[in-house]
């Protein structure tokens, strides 16, 4: 089962697979942590819902769900 | 000749606190948003030898994305330093170690700074220092700058690395296929770190790269990491989600702008006033002294009644406001605050087709606009980048906050005691110029800049105690006496050429009157009149001087009224034939008109393109002639 980052309910947690190779901001979210392998948690969302805020190896990021949804999942790990 | 060490770091890792420990806040910047973007500079002494400290600007990867990053890499790959102070976080250490192994392929004088041990220890995290020396091959100096602790271990090893250098340390392992590709590249200085930047243009290496960067990083905090796992902080958590809920995270926003225009205006009054008739005592000394001296009455004219006055109005309406706006504001940045900002308006960004990140340019101009204009640099993508600058001079700064002030204490709140109402209503400006700053992006989007937003990541860094002290020092000799420093260079000649203007009458009538009479019929049009549309032309060089301009010209004797009471300014308003309207007109062109000529020279400096100065000039004044043109003409009807 692959799901989108963007799809990650809040609080939900999920092994980051791959990204998008087409993706503009790909370097930009390997250095922010997003590599495979890597844990991800869905921590709040803004008022408007978009974006949404990440928990990602030790910090806080806030992607917007259009750049999210570049980051597909795989299975969780954590549980 | 003085060794040179470059300080480089993540974004929010502390970089900045560091550097003022070490060099005891003798830093030379005059960065408003606390970003650093320019390089600042810095000395300090160590066992008697003397270094001069480089703070690069935050990075997260030396693979450049932004400008700020190239700085950073550039300035590393020149090579001209003793040794690279990199500066790591504690409480996530895992993220901020890439950007130490990315230094470590340029150079091997690597000092590893890990920050915010104080901050970790309160979260039960351990970090064993010398177990993270072992494993990456360089020194590592444990400290809290925020206390000071461990600061002279780090000098220690920074001294020492720049007297003898580091033995090369462990290369990074990475997977095979980035080792195949790198094969033989290592025989040249940095020759491997060109072999892994041209790696970058393939996807498969790319991720493979990273991969294998963090791979490593994540062994070395095995080793080195020991109590519980960084986690979100169940604190910080409800926090953030209460400040970024659907129905708090905007009412809390407004009501903590609200908060800041009531402290500012409420605590302002009194020093303001004090202040003013200090200076306007002073005058009269001035005056005396000239006299004695035997000056001829135009010397004095141009010098106490041009030059001084229109300083010491600048001076007096000013300094109060600001020297309780900017620590305020300077706390909330310390808090760290501003990222929610942005996140809870990143919503209104993306529809217009803007960056999220164009909030906390905005929030830079409201200080001032044309620190505002230098921010846009953390804005990656040039089309957005050019949108945060064009519109930058739609949020009130400074230097037009203390008018905003003024006219509503006058004229909207009139008999109502308090600073309550102003406040309310500077508030609900405020508001308004934000929307303009979303309708205005929206607008060149569709217009002189077709697209769609490229993407956006922010990091939110945590809560933080605020360093109420440092805030304090930074606020008042960083930001306003800056600000009030370059007003003031402006102001002099301003009242000197005023004075010129108000003194040589031309068939009787001076030339600053015959300015007004023709731009009257304009003016009125508008619901303003020539006095002052002429006073904003005249202050084109800074805001603050749009109201004395204004007074001077009403009070046709050619001087500047003394400002003292603020009653005394609305009686001259309403005898010139002001009206509630009027007020209201003058506040919305306060709001949106042409950025004052240091912003526009900002403007031309970071697009370097006369087009889009004019540009910035023109949109802020047409939709300001627009506004109150429309406000006028309907008001008018129903008063």
């Amino acid at each position: 089962m692959k799901t989108r980052l963007s799809a990650l309910p809040i609080d939900g947690q999920a092994c980051v697979s791959t990204l998008d190779p087409a993706c503009p901001m790909r370097r930009r979210l390997l250095d922010l942590g997003f590599t495979q392998g890597a844990q991800a948690r869905c921590l709040y969302q803004s008022p408007w819902g978009d974006p949404r805020a990440y928990w990602v190896r030790g910090a806080v990021v806030a992607l917007r769900n259009a750049d999210a949804a570049q980051i597909w999942l795989g299975e969780d790990e954590g549980s | 000749m003085s060794a040179v060490i470059a300080l480089a770091g993540n974004p929010n890792v502390g970089k900045s606190t560091v550097f003022n420990r070490l060099t005891g806040l003798r830093q030379h910047t005059g960065n408003w948003p606390g970003k650093t973007v320019a390089v600042a500079k810095g000395r300090f002494c160590w066992g008697g030898n003397s270094f001069q400290l480089i703070d690069l600007p935050g990075a997260y990867s030396l693979m450049a994305h932004s400008a700020e990053e190239e700085i950073t890499r550039d300035y590393l790959l020149e090579g001209k330093y003793g040794a690279v102070c990199v500066v790591c976080d504690a409480t996530s250490l895992l993220r901020s170690l890439p950007l130490a192994l990315q230094a470590m392929e340029i150079t091997p004088n690597v000092v590893v700074c890990v920050n915010l041990m104080d901050e970790a220890a309160a979260r039960g995290i351990h970090v064993d220092g010398q177990a993270l020396e072992k494993g990456l091959g360089v020194p590592v100096a444990c400290v809290s700058a925020r206390d000071g602790a461990g600061m002279d271990q780090l000098m220690a090893k920074l001294d020492r690395v720049c007297r003898q250098g580091n033995p090369p340390p462990p290369p990074t392992p990475y997977p095979p296929q980035v080792e195949g590709a790198l094969a033989g590249s290592a025989s040249t200085p940095q020759g491997r770190w060109r072999a892994l930047a041209r790696m970058e243009e393939d996807p498969e290496l790319q991720s493979a790269l990273v991969s294998g960067l963090y791979r490593r990083c994540e062994a070395l905090c095995r080793q080195a990491l020991s109590g519980r796992n960084p986690e979100p902080f169940p604190r910080q958590l409800r926090l953030d989600r209460l400040l970024t809920g659907r129905w708090v995270g905007i009412p809390a926003m407004l009501l903590l702008m609200a908060l800041v225009f009531y402290l500012t205006i409420a605590a302002s009054n009194l020093p303001s006033s004090l202040l003013s008739r200090l200076l306007f005592s002073l005058e009269e000394v001035f005056s005396r002294w000239m006299g004695a001296a035997g000056a001829p009455a135009w010397l004095e004219g141009a010098l106490v009644q041009g030059v001084y006055r229109v300083t010491a109005w600048v001076v007096s309406v000013m300094l109060p406001p600001m020297a309780i706006f900017f620590p305020l504001f300077t706390l909330l940045e310390d808090l760290g605050y501003l990222p929610r900002v942005a996140f809870n308006l990143d919503g209104c960004f993306r529809r217009c087709r803007a960056c999220g990140k164009q909030a906390l340019t905005m929030l830079m101009g409201f200080g001032c606009n044309a620190a505002g204009a230098t921010g846009c640099r953390i804005i990656d993508s040039p089309r957005e980048r050019l949108i945060a600058l064009l519109t930058n001079a739609l949020v009130p700064c400074n230097g037009r906050f203390p008018l905003l002030i003024l006219l509503l204490t006058l004229y909207a709140c009139a008999g109502v005691g308090g600073a309550a109402l102003p406040a309310l209503g500077l508030t609900g400006l405020v508001a308004l110029s934000v929307m303009m700053t979303f309708l205005a992006s929206r607008l060149l989007s569709a217009t002189l800049l077709k697209g769609m937003p490229s993407a956006f990541a922010l990091e939110m860094p945590p809560f933080r105690r605020p360093q109420v002290g440092r805030v304090l020092v930074r606020s008042l000799l960083d930001r306003t006496l800056f600000v009030l420093g370059r007003a003031l260079m402006v102001a002099a000649p301003a009242g000197l050429l005023l004075w010129c203007l108000c003194a040589v009458r031309v068939q009787g009538i001076s030339l600053a009157a015959r300015l007004a009479q023709a731009l009257d019929p304009v003016g009125r049009f508008m619901g303003l009149d020539g006095v002052l549309l002429a006073a904003f032309l005249l202050g084109f060089p800074a805001n603050e001087l749009v109201l004395p301009i204004a007074l001077m010209l009403y009070q046709s004797g050619g001087t500047l009224v003394q400002p003292g009471e603020a009653a005394q300014v609305g009686a001259i308003l309403t005898a010139n034939g002001w009206t509630g309207l009027t007020a209201l007109c003058a506040m919305l062109f306060t709001l949106f008109h042409w950025p004052c000529s240091t912003t526009l020279l900002t403007i031309k400096k970071e697009t370097g393109s006369l087009k889009w100065t004019a540009v910035a000039a023109l949109l802020p004044t047409l939709l300001g002639a627009a506004l109150c043109t429309a406000v006028y003409q309907i008001g008018r009807w129903f008063l």
